[in-house]
Parts: structure tokens; sequence; C-alpha cells
């Protein structure tokens, strides 16, 4: 008997025998990560590749873009196309670049985004909280209001804005813009409030507080992520938009898309690939800047406004 | 069934509910008396919390009058009925510190500061919560929270408490703890309170009087022992009471001028028992409480039997004992120390003084 067998107990070594045990092992190059990674790394480059291709033409000189190699990074880094696309590009009479279209579209943007969601929300409030008769009737017409498409709705409201006079203004615009954002962002609040405990609006009315008592106090305090969720859906929305923008306003108050295209599109004289990626570039750098911003509430706030139906 | 009470602090006259064409409450009647604690008591979707809303004013009722401190405050808002309400979530602003919780009403209604400051620490001294004052509700504990909660109807200085359950989102030690500080509160404050509850346990411990509720009607109004021992109908027997009533179902039976329980073989005197009205033969179902039924304790009472122990139940402080009676399930408690062994031939005897029979049909008390 040596030395070793006396030292294991009999039930050790029966255990050595049932196998595998703790934490199961994971290998880094398993064919799960490799399709996992491979999968993400593929789409990303797909997604990324274009917009590369945008800031690196963007930051060259014509004589090298017509070299033709649109991969290779600048030999010469030039900011040059920047400048030009936001102060000296021209759109039809106008050579002040997009720097107007830029400031028409914040005119356009911060007050549609600040009625439209003052407004919506104060129609979730109602309808999920002080169910008065017919709410269920309103709620259905204005969801009914979001599958309807907006091209129907062009003409009849060229009209409507002719008559009230406001047809080419910036408040014309706006209007347009509120109305239109209403049905998903009522959506959205009357789902975010009503997935709120009914007893806490109970308490506050057993506290005596009122419909804009309870609205401002105790409700709004309490739901800055879908807040958050609906500026960044309408910022978004209300600044890509090209199509209102182009039937509802007149040149000098075009928004930026609007201008953006003229730009781009223009078939007077040489095609200026750097000026064109920077102005899109340029255009489209609110949105994004307000993404970063705001990601991770956002995703927080479409989870909390989602689930409840 | 109802007394009259001289000036109800709150009283309730053919009160109806209709959520279109289903009927919640249908003419009830209830008058709670000054400085009275009230417990309705039901099972769920028996209308207990719904009756409590309605009387906060939180929901529009269909038919009938309400009267709190002889004012009749049907159409009145719920700020404006003198009122304070505890809920069974706390329903604390999360937003808000313990202290602007408290004082949310009070500002509401445009009080001064320094009134508001001394309602406040009143409050807070009551409920034993003024370090906590600056916290935010989240920071609570839930007995805490449930102490704030109560706090913020003690500001608004009202002659009714309404409670909606607010215990029953606390564990087991917390509950008793609370429950033995809501009676406190009650005696120093002297105010009517109405209590919701499923919990007979607290609705006994509480009450000056339970409203024992199902669908919709109150089945009955009576000082807790009035109806843990004279119960009106089945419902209320077998609700109240754990472990549950036993119900033997059998046929009243007259002989030579005596009246006998016959269940099978078993023949159970009725004599000490006092009927309702004069009875007339026919089904029956007896109940009689597992408490109420002596265990190997001899011969000297009205009736005993002799049987088998089928289960036997340990609870700790007693055991539970399961036999056969008349051919229908039996239970018994016993103290601990006196637990059969399974299979154990006992006997069994009980005064039926202490039982109550019940119409088969019907149900009522007979």
């Amino acid at each position: 008997m040596s030395d070793q067998a006396v030292s294991l107990p009999p039930a050790t070594i029966g255990r050595e025998a049932l196998g595998p045990r703790g934490p199961k092992p994971r290998h880094t190059f398993s064919r799960r990560n490799i399709f996992l990674y491979g999968t993400l790394i593929v789409v990303a480059l797909y997604y990324l590749l274009p917009l590369y291709v945008m800031v690196v033409t963007s930051l060259k000189g014509m004589p090298e873009i017509r070299l033709g190699n649109i991969f290779s990074p600048p030999l010469e880094i030039t900011f040059e196309p920047w400048v030009k696309a936001w102060s000296q590009a021209c759109t039809g009479l106008n050579c002040d670049g997009l720097s107007r279209g830029f400031w028409n579209s914040v005119r356009i943007t911060v007050p549609s985004v600040i009625l439209s969601i003052a407004i919506a929300s104060v129609n979730g409030y109602a309808l999920a909280n002080w169910r008065f008769k017919g709410a269920d009737t309103f709620f259905v017409i204005l969801i009914v209001g979001a599958f309807i498409p907006y091209q129907v709705m062009i003409y009849p409201i060229v009209i409507i804005l002719r008559e009230i006079g406001l047809y080419g203004s910036l408040s014309g615009l706006v209007i347009v813009h509120s109305i239109f954002g209403m049905p998903i962002l009522t959506l959205l609040f009357r789902n975010y409030f009503s997935s709120m405990p009914e007893e806490l609006f109970r308490a506050a009315r057993v506290d005596g507080a009122g419909f804009w008592g309870i609205y401002l106090r105790i409700m709004l305090p309490m739901s800055l992520p879908i807040f958050v969720v609906a500026v960044i859906l309408q910022v978004t929305g209300i600044w890509n938009d090209f199509l209102f923008g182009v039937v509802y306003t007149r040149p000098d108050t075009y928004p930026m898309t609007v201008q953006l295209n003229n730009i781009v599109n223009s078939v007077q004289g040489v095609k200026e690939y750097n000026v064109n990626m920077a102005a899109t570039i340029l255009t489209g750098l609110v949105p994004l800047i307000v993404y970063f911003i705001s990601g991770k509430l956002f995703v927080r706030g479409i989870a909390a406004g989602a689930v409840k139906g | 069934m109802m007394t009259a009470i001289a000036n109800p602090s709150v009283s309730i006259q053919d009160l109806s509910l209709n959520f279109g064409a289903i009927s919640v409450l249908e003419t009830l009647n209830l008058d709670v008396a000054e400085g009275e604690f009230i417990v309705l008591l039901g099972p769920s979707g028996c209308g207990k919390s719904t009756l409590l809303n309605c009387i906060a004013g939180l929901l529009d009722i269909s038919d009938g009058r309400i009267f709190i401190k002889g004012k009749n405050v049907t159409w009145e808002e719920p700020k404006d009925r003198g009122i304070g309400m505890v809920f069974q979530s706390y329903a604390l602003y999360p937003q808000m510190t313990v202290e602007r919780n408290l004082s949310f009403g009070l500002r509401v209604a445009g009080l001064a500061k320094d009134e508001i400051a001394k309602r406040i620490a009143r409050a807070a001294e009551i409920l034993q919560i003024e370090p906590l004052l600056q916290r935010k509700p989240a920071a609570l504990s839930g007995g805490q929270r449930q102490r704030v909660a109560i706090g913020r109807a003690l500001v608004r200085d009202v002659d009714v408490f309404l409670f909606d359950e607010p215990l029953s989102n606390l564990d087991a030690k917390l509950r008793s703890e609370l429950r033995v500080e809501i009676k406190l509160l009650h005696r120093k404050l002297e105010n009517t309170m109405i209590y919701v509850t499923h919990d007979q346990i607290e609705a006994m411990t509480l009450a000056d009087r339970i409203a024992v509720m199902k669908g919709g009607v109150i089945q009955q109004l009576d000082a807790p022992q009035t109806i843990y021992n004279r119960p009106v109908n089945r419902f209320v027997a077998g609700f109240l009471g754990s472990p549950a009533m036993n119900f033997l179902e059998g046929r009243l039976e007259k002989d030579k001028g005596d009246w006998y329980f016959a269940v099978e073989d078993v023949r159970i005197p009725l004599a000490t028992y006092t009927f309702e009205k004069e009875p007339t033969p026919g089904p029956a179902v007896f109940g009689i409480r597992p408490e109420h039924v002596a265990f190997n304790s001899g011969a000297g009472w009205p009736f005993t039997a002799t049987t088998s122990v089928e289960v036997v139940e340990p609870m700790g402080s007693d055991t539970l004992v399961w036999l056969k009676l008349g051919g229908q399930n039996f239970t018994v408690r016993v103290t601990s120390e006196r637990t059969p062994n399974n299979a154990d031939t006992v006997s069994i005897g009980f005064d039926p003084m202490r039982a109550s029979l019940f119409d088969a049909k019907t149900g009522n008390r007979l």
C-alpha cells in the first residue's frame, strides 16, 4: 500500500470518475464566437464603409478625387469643401451655402418639437388617466391617423394653409409637423402614463391636485425617459423631413434638407463631390449628435413606453 | 339587522354602482358611527375596495347618496370630502422627499408655511418618522413607506380615514407590528376609520364592527365576536376562522318534541341550540368550529362520539386532527401536547350551543 492511496479517502477516488465539475470552460475561438463576431464585423463594415468614403472624399481636393481612388485616404487634407458647403455653395440665386438652410431648419425644428411634445404629452396623460367618455374612440381615430400615408393629405393641407394665410411661412410648416407627429407621440405618452401605478394618480386626487396639478407636479417629473424618446423621434423626424419642407415653404425659407438636395442635384457646372459629401455630413450631423448624447436614455424610454399597450 | 346610529360619521344610502351591465354594488346601506373602526372584509372581487373608492370619491356612483359628517358629498371631489386615504401600494410620489410627500396636499390647498410645518412635525412625531423626512421613498423600507403613507392621510387633519388593504404588501412580521400601530393610532386619534382587507385576522383584531361582503352585498355587519360566534349564513361562517368551520350536511328532524340533527347514523341533539325562528324538518347544514370540539375529555357533553384519526396536521402551537363524523370530514383543534397518532381511536364531544345551523338551500342561519 503506497502513501498516496492512504492519503486519499475512498470517496474522493470515486468522485474523480464522475466527470465534469464547476464552470463549463469557454473557448475564445469557438464556432459560436466566430459566427457571432464575424457577422457583427461584416454588418458593421457594410454600414460604416459609405460613411468612411464620405468623410474621406469631403477632405480631398477635386484633382485628387478625379484620380478615382475613392477608398484611399486623402493625400492632402483640406477643409475647403466644408467651408464652401457651409457658406458659399449656390442654390438658385442665393450663394450663402447651407448656413441659411441650417438656421431655417432650427427655426422649424425647435418650435415643432416643443409644440408637438407639449400637446401630445397632455393628450396621452388625459387618455391614460382621465377616462373621459369617448376616450377609446378618440384614441382609435388618432391611431388610424398614423397609418394614412402623408401624401394623401398634402394638397388638402396646402389649401387649408392658404385659406388661413400661413402657406409658405415657417409657422405653417411648424403646425403641419406638430399635427403629423401627434398620433405616434400620443400613443407613446399614453402607454407610458398607463404603465404608472393607478394608485399614485388616486393619491394625488385625494390630496386635492387637479388635472394640471397632477400632470405638472406628479406625472412630468416621473417621465423624463419618455420625453427624451419623444424629443429624439421628433428632432430626427422633423430635421430629416424633405417632403413637407419642399411643399410648404418658399426658397428663402427652405429647410436644410431641401437646400442640400438643391446643391447636390444642381445640373450646372462641375459636380463638386467633396462639397456634396461635406454638405451631406453637415446636414446629418444634428440627428447624429442627438443620438450620441441620449443613447442610453433613448433605449430605456423606448422599452418603458413600448411594453404596455 | 341595521341598527340606526344617531349621528353617523359616514352614512351610505342605497349606493349602487354598475360598470356597464355588471353590477358591482347593489343598493348598499351602511352607517358608521363617530370614531368607529369599521372593517370591510371579503374575498377579492366582493366590491369592498370599490365601496371604499366610492366613499373617497374616486369612482362615480350609479345611484344613492353618501354623507360624511352629515354633509351630502355624493357629488364632491375627493379633496372636499374630509377624507384621508392610505393605499396598498403606498402610492408615494417617488420624486419627492418624505417631507414633500406629506406636505403635497397641504401645498396644493395653499396652506401657510408655518401651519404646514406644524402639521408635518405632529404627524412625524406620532408615526416616528422624523429621521426619514429628507429621504426619498426609494430609500425607505416597506414598513417605513406605509408609515409615510399613513402620515400623508394624517396631515390632512380629516375626520375619516380610509385604508385600502394597507398591510397586504408587507411581510407577516411587519404586518402584525403595523397592525398594532394602526390600532394604537386609532385609540390616540379617535377618528372614524374604514379599513378594507381580505385578511380575517386584521379584521378580527382591529374592528369595532366588521362588514363581511360578498358579491357587492354586505352579508353581516356586527362586532367581531358576534360574527365569529353567530354567523348569519354559511358564507360568513366559512369565510371567518382558520382552520375553517366544520360543515356536516344532513337533516333536521323532530323526535318526541326534541330537535335532532341527523347525518347517517349520527344524531346530534339540539336541545341547547338557540334557533332564530321555529324550524321545520328537512335538509340542513350543521357547522361547528374545530376549537369548539372537546377531544378525549370524557362524557360530560351533550353530544359525544367515538371515531378514528385520519390525518394529523401539527401547526406548532396546536394540532389539527382530521376525523370522519357521519362519513364526512371533521376537524378538531388539539393542543400540541395531546397530539394523537394516525388511526388512534378517539372520543370527541361538543355542546351544540356553540354550533351554527344553516338552511341547506339558502345557506341562512336557522
